[in-house]
């Protein structure tokens, strides 16, 4: 049980690490934001799935919070990325590959 | 086709869900289902929805049938299995050297008509594999695509990008 909550602890940290990576990595705020939303929510998710295992009895408040994460973690990127168009900046657009970062 | 966002009226079913809601939320933020608990979570679900019920009309998409919790469960199935493959198919762009992205804003039409529906389509289309919503004006919804194939248009991005989700969501809301 704790072993298999060390995985998901593993997963998640893994996930979140791999996401700041793509932060560094993507050329623009757009391809920034979609890298940080998705690692960030699986692997809040994984963590949380990981706490599950080591303390069983937190299961309904994890949920909550796994809910919670859930539905406002896309919407908070959807706002900055409609902030940061409505105030002009422009998205890197297709064929140029490889962008300075 | 009739575009514009629809709100339903709100009925005594509404208030009962709004009600149902808040205690769900309430037995699982308690954590026991002790008689003492649920009569305060009762009291305090009651008077939420009294106070509330009429504001809270987001929840009035949803459509009222036995098979409802089946699809919420079947849609929730299909997008937790998309945002582990969005995870994926980011790590392993994130990682190649070469950085294989070719980013474009696309519009996508969608036939969801409640703003419940229209939330649930942005946010699962934020995470999933590539997209993320921009912004949404009526029907259509601005998607920002880390790999947009060359010469797609609003049809073949909506085929790729909402369609799956819209069945799945569109069985439960309108």
């Amino acid at each position: 049980m704790n072993l298999l909550g060390d995985i998901f602890l593993l997963i998640g940290g893994a996930f979140m690490a791999l996401g700041s990576l793509g932060l560094i990595r993507m050329p623009d705020l757009y391809n920034r934001l979609q890298a940080g939303t998705k690692a960030a929510t699986l692997g809040t998710l994984a963590v949380l799935l990981g706490i599950g295992f080591h303390h069983p009895d937190w299961w309904a408040k994890l949920l909550v919070i796994a809910g919670f994460v859930l539905f406002t973690n896309p919407v908070g990127s959807s706002t900055i990325a409609r902030a940061a168009l409505k105030s002009g900046i422009e998205p890197v657009h297709g064929g140029n590959r490889k962008v300075e970062s | 086709m009739d575009n514009t966002l629809v709100t339903p009226a709100i009925s005594l079913r509404h208030y009962v869900l709004v009600f149902g809601v808040c205690l769900l939320l309430w037995v699982l933020l308690v954590g026991n289902l002790a008689v003492q608990e649920l009569l305060a979570g009762v009291v305090v679900s009651a008077l939420v929805t009294l106070l509330f019920g009429s504001r809270f009309g987001i929840l009035t998409g949803l459509r009222f049938s036995p098979l409802v919790p089946l699809y919420i469960a079947g849609y929730l199935g299909y997008f937790m299995v998309a945002l582990v493959r969005a995870n994926l198919d980011l790590a392993l762009r994130v990682i190649a050297p070469s950085l294989p992205i070719r980013p474009a804003l696309v519009e996508v039409k969608t036939t969801l008509k409640s703003p419940l529906g229209r939330l649930l389509l942005a946010n699962s289309i934020t995470l999933t594999p590539g997209t993320l919503t921009v912004d949404v004006l009526d029907d259509t919804l601005l998607v920002h695509w880390v790999y947009c194939p060359p010469g797609t248009d609003m049809q073949q991005a909506t085929d790729k990008i909402a369609a799956s989700f819209e069945r799945h969501i569109g069985r439960f809301l309108l």
